[in-house]
């Protein structure tokens, strides 16, 4: 999940009696699964809520280049380079999905991207733990971006037209990062003790922080509601941590590898795995700002963005010419 | 030296100038000035990496002695590589390394459409696939050249700058020697010197419409595609590319 902690506008979920004539039309759309499109008549709250959660999910793709790009000019094969190279191009294809889907809500991509860099809107708490052995790369993909697809099959029914359309596209990227994330957990597993150490490290540091990706537990998640009855929010953060719990447990298992977990274990009556909490105040300090990479992940994109001013004016400065040329042209013909 | 050893030379020289020039490119990722440029540099090194497999699956295979892609890419010293030393330069900033890789491409596309009718089907192949993705790299990367050249004065003195850099390194793309000599009548590549006039006829075109001024002086640094003197530049990038692989000899990725 890349929208975590998104906060939903509002006062909470209204009555019907409460509600206007607009908002109970709004709302029997909802219900009955139609998409609502751009020019559609919605709620301001549905709509800020939308961009909130749009722009920090596009935030997270544009972030998550980082961490694996510690390691694309340190792929271990050629093959591997490729396909770290092909994942990452489709993250930041992602990411400029999910602005344009920002954007037919009336928001652009500029004025969100400085929401992100002053610090006002965030992206996804995972992107602030360090890659730092190779199979972290393979890591990131059978478990942050495994987490991710947990989130995101559900949303492609979202009710928001444009965002729903972005995630059909975006899901079936993601499905494949999350195979060749695995088939890099398969190749260390199997390997020499080294590699196996290091999946099993990678293992370690990166469990915890990926239960983090739902958000926190519903009994502390407020907002929620809302979001829900709206359909921009289809499971609570609790469903999708434990369906992305007993899906990645017997996946562990078959790597041979060992979940960080004492607690861990099957619960029959349940039908579902007991597993224990990630440690919440280490997730609202990352959010915070105390992460491990927050400082540098955001100093990264400030350098970024702020030497490639020039580049951004100097093209559009171009544009302006050639758009000017040809006016000119035109009307001496 | 035998008409084999040649080819495997003359094989090395492209695969390693796809692999230098993709890996530097590589190591913009996420960093871009716009993310449609972080999209177009991921997939400009993605496609130099492959062309690379290829180069150098094909190197490893006439040299006969069971090393693949990835023993020539990751096993091999600085004195062993043989790309032209324009592609190993440091990235600079954007505008640096968008002219970099448009002196790259304009060559590129015009060995390619040489090596197209090599005799070598072999060679033919590789050339004719990569010549794909070497137009749209040549038209990207000369529309950027373009843009900064003729945008803003800031954009237009980075991107003289850049130029003024790397032209001296141009030159070297169009060295000839004994690998060439056999190449040429084998049937297998052209001369480079014969690529000059339709190089300069391209890079006259693209650099005129961006305003900028070709540097008048011939000179050229030379020495990476002999591998007689590289820059200081590749040992650096080969600690980092290579790391893994020397680190845990022998293991699978």
């Amino acid at each position: 999940m890349y929208a975590q902690l998104v906060k939903t506008a509002g006062s909470g979920v209204k009555s019907r009696e409460e509600m206007s004539e607009n908002e109970q039309d709004f709302q029997d759309r909802v219900d009955s699964d139609q998409k609502i499109e751009p020019k559609d008549w919605m709620p301001d709250d549905y709509r800020a809520t939308l961009i909130r959660q749009i722009g920090q999910h596009a935030h997270s793709e544009i972030v998550g280049q980082l961490p694996e790009g510690n390691w694309i000019t340190r792929a271990p094969t050629l093959e591997r380079k490729a396909i770290l190279l092909a994942k990452v191009q489709d993250e930041a294809g992602h990411g400029l999905y999910l602005y344009c889907a920002a954007e037919t809500l009336g928001v652009t991509r500029d004025e969100l991207t400085e929401e992100l860099l002053s610090g006002r809107m965030k992206y996804s708490s995972i992107f602030n733990y360090p890659t730092l052995n190779w199979a972290d790369i393979g890591a990131v993909g059978w478990l942050v971006d495994g987490a991710a697809i947990m989130n995101q099959v559900p949303l492609q029914r979202t009710s928001y037209g444009p965002y729903s359309r972005a995630m059909i596209r975006i899901c079936k990227e993601e499905s494949f990062h999350q195979r060749q994330g695995y088939d890099i957990m398969m190749k260390m597993a199997q390997g020499t003790e080294a590699q196996k150490k290091m999946a099993q490290d990678a293992l370690n540091r990166l469990w915890y922080p990926s239960l983090m990706m739902f958000g926190p537990s519903d009994k502390d998640s407020v907002h929620s509601a809302q979001s829900l009855a709206w359909k921009i929010k289809i499971d609570t953060n609790d469903e999708l941590r434990q369906r992305f719990v007993d899906q990645t447990v017997p996946q562990a298992k078959y790597l041979g590898l060992t979940i960080p977990d004492e607690n861990l274990k099957w619960n029959e009556e349940r039908g579902a795995h007991d597993y224990s909490d990630p440690n919440w105040a280490e997730f609202f300090d990352v959010i915070k700002g105390n992460g491990p990479c927050n400082t540098d992940r955001m100093n990264t994109r400030i350098k970024a963005w702020e030497d490639g001013a020039w580049v951004r004016e100097g093209l559009m400065a171009h544009a302006d010419k050639k758009a000017a040329r040809k006016q000119a042209m035109t009307a001496a013909e | 030296m035998t008409d084999q050893d040649a080819l495997f030379q003359f094989l090395l020289r492209m695969g390693d100038n796809t692999l230098v020039l993709g890996h530097r490119v590589s190591e913009w990722c996420g960093v871009s000035p716009v993310l449609e440029e972080d999209i177009a540099l991921a997939n400009t090194a993605l496609d130099m990496i492959g062309q690379t497999q290829f180069w150098l699956g094909l190197a490893g295979e006439v040299e006969g002695k069971g090393r693949s892609a990835d023993d020539l890419a990751f096993l091999r010293d600085v004195w062993d590589f043989r790309n032209v030393l324009l592609v190993e330069l440091p990235n600079g900033d954007f505008g640096q390394t968008l002219m970099r890789q448009f002196l790259f491409d304009a060559w590129a596309s015009t060995m390619l459409g040489r090596l197209m009718y090599s005799s070598d089907k072999r060679v033919a192949d590789i050339a004719e696939k990569a010549s794909k993705e070497v137009a749209y790299h040549v038209e990207r990367s000369a529309d950027t050249v373009v843009g900064l050249g003729d945008g803003t004065p800031e954009s237009h003195a980075k991107m003289q700058a850049a130029l003024d850099l790397l032209y001296p390194y141009v030159g070297e793309l169009f060295e000839s020697d004994a690998v060439d000599a056999a190449m040429v009548s084998a049937g297998i590549a052209p001369d480079p010197a014969s690529l000059r006039d339709d190089y300069d006829t391209l890079i006259k075109r693209v650099l005129s419409e961006a305003t900028l001024n070709v540097p008048a002086s011939k000179f050229t640094h030379k020495g990476g595609r002999t591998g007689y003197m590289h820059t200081e530049h590749l040992g650096h990038m080969l600690t980092q590319m290579q790391w893994l692989q020397r680190a845990y000899p022998g293991a699978t990725w």
